[in-house]
């Protein structure tokens, strides 16, 4: 079983707070996805339930045992690191194998395991490899099945994918979502990148200066966004916010005319992805706003356009940021 | 990109530095290998050789040739052998006494504590004395039997203190130049030590791994190739050590190989009894930088 609590979760260096505090409650093998821009403090919360980092005041429960106190290695979780931090002068085998090692566990039986976790990892064939003569993509899995090995309650993802190239983080993205499905093991995972957010997670949560700004599965976010914060962080491009913030409509939300519409605009640029087509319009004292147009249309830079916002994808704000619901 | 012209330009750019650091050593070198062959003493005016070998007498300084006995006289003499003892006692105490006395500090100096800066900046200090200084400091104010530190510490618990320099002048002389080699292997593995990345150690502690394994699986692998380098710089220089056995006088007993170079040109003026020890001192070293070579390329490739 792999629920996780947090109950009152504070956490400061000295004066400087990281985190005001933060509750939240993990459900047995889900994905949940800490999501926020750089310094948020996602990293500090999930390293404080690794237990890496210690908790200034407040409670971990990991299967509703107080866990605060606890050592990293006796939580029952798994980490994979931004760096991979695989132990270089080791070979794959050795570097999968070290944890239940330090656990005590006879040679054979770490033999077995390790065979059995490269086999799901493809990495059978580099068993003998040193981490140096491995590509990224290779290091990531040893990572990972350094983590599956031990068989934890649950997974801390730490920005893995972020060292990878693009086409690699697409592959590995769908790997550990593959990992998740097979495994049904709890799993948190952080990035700082909204894509892999809102493809991978269960449930999403996202921090802003330490606080949760709101917990919901990707679609909840994106449709019902609480504040202004969530409304502009979720979603690719970005929303556009007009009337000082206290309007917001996705660029996939606003109708595009030639003729007529609510607001009216000149193409400044157009940026061309093949299926679709993202129109950069300058429309005067509402600001810079990005449209969503089909991907092969006449539109030129320079030419005239109406915008008409759908009205039930409208989302409005009060002036403190907060979602006023309909 | 280099042009056939500058790179002909290059060449004739470095050749005077190339040639004089060339001349620097080759002629050095071969003066002393031409005068290892040669009966060659300086109190002595050869008075052997215009006797017995008139007709190979070289020029006015009464030199003459004398084959290999520089060699095998050097070679058979006991001196040679105690000398040649020493060195490798010393070299081989100081060594294992900085690697693990370094490691040590290098742990101890890594973790924060207050002052952490002006603690390492003194650490490195008996680096930076000069040997003769340094000897001199530890014959008067460390070592001696009536006053020195190290007796008062001996007599304040009750111990007979050790007169060093008479009855363990080679003990004596390695705590010496451990002193001033240990900083430098604390230095190299601290810096080492300091590159040793975060995620590691937490990923060891995710893994479980008790401090002593931590150690052993991955601080000290980490620490071999720095080590490594530790020894052959050391090495180098503690086959040179003189000042320490000149200065305290314990050359008798603990005499080392240069020692016995400096006694055969100096004192007794064999200048070429000098030359073939100095020439198989030289062959020792290449022979030890070999294998050290061979070993730290070893550890190099990893």
């Amino acid at each position: 079983m792999g629920t996780i609590s947090l109950k009152k979760v504070h956490k400061a260096f000295g004066a400087t707070v990281i985190i005001p505090s933060a509750d939240l409650d993990i459900k047995n093998g889900e994905f949940v996805v800490f999501v926020g821009p750089s310094g948020c403090g996602k990293s500090t919360l999930l390293r404080m339930i690794a237990g890496l980092e210690d908790l200034t005041s407040g409670q971990i429960f990991i299967d509703g045992k107080d866990v605060s106190e606890t050592p990293p290695a006796k939580r029952g979780l798994s980490m994979v690191f931004q760096s991979y931090a695989l132990y270089p002068h080791m070979s794959v085998r050795s570097n999968i194998g070290f944890g239940l090692k330090m656990a005590g566990e006879s040679k054979e039986m770490i033999d077995g395991k390790v065979a059995k976790a490269a086999a799901t990892l493809n990495l059978t064939d580099y068993l003998d490899r040193k981490p140096g003569q491995l590509s990224g993509g290779q290091r990531q899995r040893v990572a990972i099945g350094r983590a599956i090995v031990r068989q934890p309650e649950g997974f801390l993802f730490d920005e893995p994918l972020s060292n990878l190239d693009a086409a690699l983080r697409v592959n590995m993205r769908i790997f550990i979502m593959q990992l998740h499905q097979d495994l049904g093991t709890t799993m948190i995972y952080v990035t700082h990148d909204q894509v892999e957010a809102m493809t991978m997670a269960d449930r999403i949560v996202v921090l802003n200066r330490g606080n949760i700004e709101q917990v919901g599965s990707p679609l909840e976010l994106y449709n019902h966004p609480n504040s202004v914060f969530v409304a502009g962080f979720i979603g690719s491009p970005k929303m556009n916010f007009v009337e000082n913030n206290t309007i917001g409509i996705r660029p996939e939300h606003i109708l595009l005319s030639d003729k007529k519409g609510d607001w009216e605009g000149t193409i400044k640029l157009s940026e061309h992805l093949g299926s679709d087509t993202f129109l950069h319009v300058d429309a005067g004292s509402r600001g810079t706003l990005t449209v969503r147009a089909s991907g092969e249309n006449a539109l030129k830079p320079g030419s005239k356009v109406w915008m008409t916002p759908e009205p039930a994808r409208i989302h409005r704000f009060d002036k403190d940021g907060k979602a006023i619901r309909k | 990109m280099a042009t056939q012209q500058t790179r002909t330009l290059g060449r004739f750019a470095v050749a005077p530095s190339v040639l004089s650091l060339f001349l620097w050593m080759i002629v050095p070198l071969a003066m002393t290998i031409y005068f290892s062959f040669l009966r060659y003493n300086l109190l002595d005016p050869n008075y052997a050789c215009s006797l017995m070998h008139p007709d190979q007498l070289l020029d006015g300084a009464n030199r003459c040739l004398a084959g290999f006995s520089n060699y095998s006289y050097f070679l058979t003499d006991p001196a040679f052998f105690r000398a040649m003892g020493n060195s490798l006692k010393l070299v081989g105490w100081v060594l294992g006494i900085s690697v693990v006395f370094g490691t040590l500090l290098a742990l101890l100096l890594d973790q924060p504590f207050f002052g952490q800066g002006i603690v390492r900046l003194m650490m490195i200090a008996p680096f930076l004395v000069m040997p003769t200084v340094s000897a001199l400091v530890w014959k008067n104010m460390m070592l001696n039997p009536v006053s020195g530190m190290i007796a008062y510490l001996f007599k304040s618990v009750g111990l007979q203190p050790i007169d060093w320099f008479a009855h363990a002048p080679l003990t004596a002389v390695v705590i010496m130049v451990s002193w001033q080699w240990v900083p430098f292997a604390t230095l190299i593995l601290l810096t080492s030590l300091q590159s040793l990345d975060g995620e590691q150690k937490e990923a060891a502690e995710m893994d479980g791994t008790p401090p002593l394994s931590y150690f052993w699986y991955i601080v000290l692998p980490h620490l071999i190739r720095p080590m490594t380098v530790v020894i052959l710089i050391e090495t180098i220089f503690l086959l040179n050590v003189f000042a320490e056995i000149y200065v305290t006088g314990t050359a008798g007993t603990a005499g080392n190989l240069p020692f016995l170079v400096y006694q055969y040109g100096l004192i007794a003026n064999d200048i070429g009894g000098a030359s073939a020890g100095g020439i198989i001192a030289v062959i020792l070293a290449n022979i030890v930088a070999f294998f050290l070579m061979r070993m730290i390329g070893k550890n190099l490739d990893a």
